[in-house]
C-alpha cells in the first residue's frame, strides 16, 4: 500500500476508524513511544527545570501521555478531529488545538521551551489545492517561520519524519534554515531499511554553540 | 481543555493581523475546574513568559479575582497556589475566542479550539 500521506489529507485519512486503529495498534504505540523518548533525549532540556512544550501533530496523544508521565506541561495541535477526540478519551493533560500547521501558529514569541513532532511534517509535502497558499514550500515556510518565533531563545525542536527522498530532506532543511533555525538531520539506524529514523533537530539561538547531537 | 496558561500565550494568526491581536476574548464560556499537581518550580520558571495584565483581566472575566493587579516580586506560597489554580486548573470547555483586532472567531467545542483559517485569512 502507498504511504498514508499520498492517499488523502491527514484529517480525512485519520477518520474515526483509522484514528482508533492507529492508536490501539500496539506496534504503533511502541514505535511512537520509542521515538518520543528519543526526541526528548535529542531535545536535551536542562535537567530538573520544568518545561512547557509543544507537540506538533499530537494526534491521539500517544506522545502526550509520555510528556505527562515525564512531568512536562504541554500543548498539542493536530488537524484530524478524530485523533483529537481519541486524545480526549485518553484524558491526556495537554491543551489540544484543531490546527493546520501549514497555516502557521499564533503563539507569542518565546512561548515554548522545546518542541517535538513525531511522524507529522511529511504531510506538509503534499499540496491539496492549486491555491498559492497551499503549495508545499509556502506551507513549510509559514510553519517554520511561526514555529521559530514561538520558541524560546535558546531552545530546540526535534521533528521526526518520513521523507521519501533526499530532495524532500533538502527542501525541508533549507526552508527551516531560511526561517532562522540552526541544526540539521540526525539519522538513527541509517543502514536498516526498517528501523531507520530521520530526526530534524532544529536550534533557536545559542550563539552557534549548540552541537548537533549523535 | 483551554487553560489560561496556553490562552496567555496565544495571539491571532490570521493574515496581516499583527497588532492588537492579543489576548483573544472569551465569549459564552462553560468552565470546568480540574485539579492539577502543584509545581512551584514550574510556576516560578514560567512567570517571565506571562503577560500579566492579560492574565488578570481574563481571570476576572472568568470569575476568578485571586490574582493581584500588579505582578508581585515576592512569590509566596499563597500567591503561587492562586497562580497555579488560574493557569492550570480552570478549563474552558465551550464558547469561543474572538480576536480583538480582526474579529476572527475561534470556536471552542469539547475543550478544543478550532484554529483553522479560511483561505483568504492564510498568511
Ligand atoms: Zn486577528
Amino acid at each position: 500500500m502507498s504511504r498514508p500521506e499520498l492517499q488523502a489529507p491527514p484529517e480525512i485519512y485519520y477518520g474515526d476508524i483509522e484514528a482508533k486503529k492507529y492508536t490501539q495498534n500496539t506496534r504503533n504505540q511502541q514505535i511512537q513511544a520509542d521515538m518520543t523518548y528519543r526526541a526528548l533525549e535529542l531535545l536535551n532540556l536542562p535537567p530538573d527545570q520544568p518545561a512547557y512544550l509543544l507537540d506538533v501533530g499530537c494526534g491521539s496523544g500517544l506522545s502526550g501521555e509520555i510528556l505527562d508521565e515525564e512531568g512536562y506541561i504541554w500543548a498539542g495541535v493536530d488537524i484530524a478531529p478524530s485523533m483529537l477526540e481519541v486524545a480526549l478519551e485518553r484524558e491526556v493533560e495537554g491543551d489540544l488545538f484543531l490546527q493546520d500547521i501549514g497555516q502557521g501558529f499564533g503563539f507569542r514569541p518565546g512561548s515554548f521551551d522545546g518542541v517535538i513532532s513525531i511522524s507529522v511534517i511529511q504531510w506538509l509535502l503534499n499540496a491539496e489545492t492549486s491555491h498559492p497558499t497551499s503549495s508545499p514550500p509556502h506551507r513549510l515556510n509559514r510553519f517554520f517561520t511561526t514555529l521559530h518565533s514561538a520558541m524560546r531563545n535558546p531552545s530546540r525542536a526535534v521533528l521526526q519524519f518520513y521523507p521519501s527522498s533526499d530532495d524532500q530532506i533538502q527542501l525541508i532543511t533549507s526552508i527551516a534554515q531560511k526561517a532562522g533555525f540552526g541544526g540539521g538531520i540526525v539519522v538513527d539506524y541509517p543502514n536498516s531499511k526498517k528501523a531507520k529514523k530521520v530526526f530534524l533537530c532544529l536550534f533557536v539561538g545559542g550563539g552557534g554553540t549548540q552541537q548537533l547531537p549523535q | 481543555m483551554v487553560r489560561l496558561i496556553t490562552h496567555n500565550l496565544l495571539a491571532c494568526h490570521a493574515k496581516d493581523c499583527n497588532t492588537n491581536n492579543f489576548p483573544l476574548q472569551f465569549k459564552d464560556v462553560q468552565l470546568e475546574i480540574r485539579e492539577a499537581d502543584f509545581n512551584p518550580e514550574f510556576l516560578k520558571g514560567f512567570m517571565p513568559k506571562i503577560e500579566w495584565k492579560a492574565l488578570v483581566e481574563t481571570a476576572i472575566q472568568l470569575g476568578d479575582t485571586s490574582l493581584p493587579l500588579e505582578q508581585p516580586e515576592m512569590l509566596d506560597e499563597e500567591f503561587l497556589k492562586n497562580l497555579h489554580h488560574v493557569l492550570l486548573e480552570i478549563h474552558v470547555e465551550e464558547g469561543s475566542m474572538t480576536c480583538p483586532n480582526c474579529k476572527h472567531v475561534y470556536p471552542i467545542s469539547n475543550g478544543i479550539p478550532n484554529m483553522l483559517l479560511a483561505e483568504h485569512e492564510i498568511g
